[in-house]
């Protein structure tokens, strides 16, 4: 990293520049936890240091935590440092730098009423000024803590939003009858069983206030239609019509439902409220009509038609109307989402016969392919549209595939002895 | 019963590969590994299938497992397997309808199917069942849905107008999530390019 770049040519250098990462991996529940593995070489990180943090017993838990989430980011390279350095104090930042850290972060947790209060500090390094000085409140929760630090400091020092305290939800089949959904955090770790199943489980959906998932099972041996509630494990059914119920995508808003029912032929885009009344059907085409998915204004939906001949992403307005083709390279592209800040699309592209998560900016038209699988499925963004998840395969194993929307890093997700698909990411939780 | 079936439906395929334009390409290779059934089925002399590239049934209700004509061997059967044919077991018995790759039309080996199906099914009204549509697996698990479905639309349509009621019957998709071959080949693939009659 050159010595005297702002922040905004770091973020641009980064965007074109491959990068690499270091892992640390907590290894609690080895059997349970997802795997962790980084792929795309390169040097273009932001190398920090992360000074031991002071105050109450489970600092050293919580630095552990913000030091993992920075190193899996991608975006960080953690000096190994561990000298605790109390937020009132100021660390050697010579001797740091030299060290080869361009900024320094360090600070106090204590318990403050039910909850945690952190004194953070920043330093630039490069420049010897102050980055951020701040007093947190954070949740009691070490863990989330630690996910609430981490978005702090991928804030101030990239620019972008962090993405650390939102919820990775998949599907795991561990055997032809045995399907479970889980939800952990962001980098899968810690994961909760929401829903054993005998039957498949797909196409989850977030809330966007990351309290429920929408679903498909099959459970009764058909597709139908499910809404979870993740704290209480209430479900409900929202639309069991004649035929498929599928695709079920929540509005920005939350409070509507768009979904993919076959109730009158081949599949077509209806919305529905929570409830899976107020049902309204969205398009009438000669041919097949599913996957919707809102942009993040809501005023658009995306979804795939074959109505041409082929699978292509069509764009119509949530209000009803005229649909447009927005995908005109190759002959399939399914599974469209668009980015939280409007200005990319990700989906699956077939080329030359293999399935491969793709970006497209939605103002230039550019398609980048950012996969280097063969069965890609299922891509959606992380909160703050610098990553896309997706579903891939290795060695003919189910795995998750986090990877930058210029494809130049990737990270990829795996269980030692079962499949994982299907994956959603929520909106970084309050 | 996934053998059976393959078996049967190899016999259907030859019998109306006499009167298809489309050769079958696809169910040759299984012929041979089910030529056990054959001793119980009276159509056995057909059981090579609709290529004629296969010799492995040599009459007498042995099979060569490895699918060549030179070998001798003698497959192994477990007692109790479910791989007899049972005397009643007719067209009624065939509980899937195969389709070619990327198409939803009824093929002409399906017809006889359909047509038994339909007669039972007008005999009895108050039968009910399922049309469940699958796709191999290649492509994405929601646009598979809705290519099963198609799948399924069309057997149903088929038998709506063979008489069947539609209140008798619901068609429904798997898509790719549930493979009855996990085979990542043409045979595999071809195999899971089904829509299966479900009595309810």
């Amino acid at each position: 990293m050159t010595l005297d770049m702002n922040p905004t040519a770091l973020i641009s250098l980064l965007r074109r520049a491959s990068l690499g990462l270091a892992i640390a991996l907590s290894s609690h529940i080895v059997c349970a936890q997802l795997t962790v593995e980084i792929g795309g070489a390169g040097s273009a990180q932001y190398p920090i240091a992360l000074m031991g943090f002071t105050g109450d017993a489970i600092a050293d838990e919580v630095n552990a935590i913000v030091r993992s989430d920075l190193n899996k980011s991608g975006l960080f390279r953690v000096l190994p440092e561990a000298q605790k350095i109390d937020y009132a104090q100021s660390p050697n930042i010579a001797a740091l730098r030299s060290a080869g850290a361009d900024t320094i972060a360090w600070g106090t947790l204590n318990k403050v009423g039910a909850g945690l209060e952190f004194r953070l500090k920043l330093q630039d390094a490069v420049r010897n000024s102050e980055l951020d000085n701040a007093i947190l409140t954070l949740r009691a929760d070490p863990r989330f803590a630690g996910h609430q630090i981490a978005d702090r400091i991928y804030e101030k020092v990239t620019g972008q939003k962090g993405f650390f305290t939102s919820r990775l939800a998949y599907v795991t089949h561990l055997g032809r009858e045995s399907v479970e959904l889980r939800v952990a955090d962001w980098d899968g770790q810690f994961p909760q069983t929401a829903l054993r199943a005998k039957e498949p489980l797909i196409s989850l959906s977030f809330s966007p206030d990351a309290s429920r998932l929408a679903y498909v099972s099959f459970e009764s041996r058909k597709a139908s239609i499910y809404t979870h509630e993740l704290s209480t494990g209430a479900r409900k059914m929202i639309a069991n019509h004649r035929g498929t119920n599928s695709a079920p995508s929540f509005s920005p808003n939350g409070t509507t439902l768009a979904a993919a029912l076959s109730r009158d032929g081949l599949a077509q885009i209806y919305t529905m409220d929570l409830n899976g009344e107020k049902l309204r059907r969205m398009t009438t085409s000669a041919g097949i009509d599913t996957e919707p998915s809102f942009s993040a204004d809501g005023a658009n939906i995306y979804f795939v038609s074959d109505r041409g001949g082929q699978p292509q992403i069509y764009r119509m307005p949530a209000a009803g109307g005229d649909a447009q083709r927005v995908t005109f390279t190759g002959d399939y592209n399914i599974s469209p989402a668009a980015s939280p800040d409007g200005k990319l699309l990700t989906y699956i592209a077939r080329r030359n016969g293999r399935f491969m998560a793709a970006v497209m900016n939605l103002t230039t038209q550019q398609e980048t392919i950012i996969s280097d699988g063969s069965a890609d499925e299922s891509p959606s963004f992380v909160s703050n549209s610098q990553f896309v998840i997706y579903a891939s395969k290795q060695r003919g194993r189910g795995v998750l595939t986090l990877a930058s929307v210029d494809g130049k890093v990737r990270s990829t997700l795996s269980l030692p002895s079962a499949d994982i698909r299907d994956p959603a990411f929520s909106a970084p939780l309050k | 019963m996934k053998i059976k079936q393959l078996f049967l439906l190899s016999c259907v395929a030859f019998l109306a590969s006499c009167a298809s334009k489309v050769p079958l390409t696809d169910l040759p290779s299984v012929v041979d590994r089910t030529a056990t059934d054959q001793s119980m089925d009276g159509k056995n002399a057909s059981g090579t299938g609709g290529t004629g590239s296969n010799a492995a049934n040599n009459g007498l209700g042995i099979s060569t497992p490895g699918g060549g004509a030179s070998s001798n061997a003698i497959s192994t059967v477990d007692a109790g397997s479910n791989n007899v044919t049972q005397p009643d077991a007719g067209m009624l018995a065939k509980r899937s309808i195969y389709f070619d790759y990327d198409s939803f039309a009824i093929r002409d080996d399906a017809k006889a199917i359909l047509q038994a199906h339909a007669k039972n099914l007008s005999n009895k009204r108050s039968s009910k069942i399922a049309l469940e549509g699958h796709t191999d697996e290649r492509g994405g698990g929601e646009y598979n849905l809705a290519l099963g479905q198609k799948r399924a639309n069309a057997v149903q349509e088929a038998l709506q107008l063979l008489g069947v009621l539609p209140s008798q019957m619901e068609a429904v998709s798997f898509g790719k999530e549930k493979p009855k071959s996990t085979g990542a080949s043409e045979e595999g693939y071809a195999e899971n390019r089904r829509a299966d009659i479900q009595y309810k």
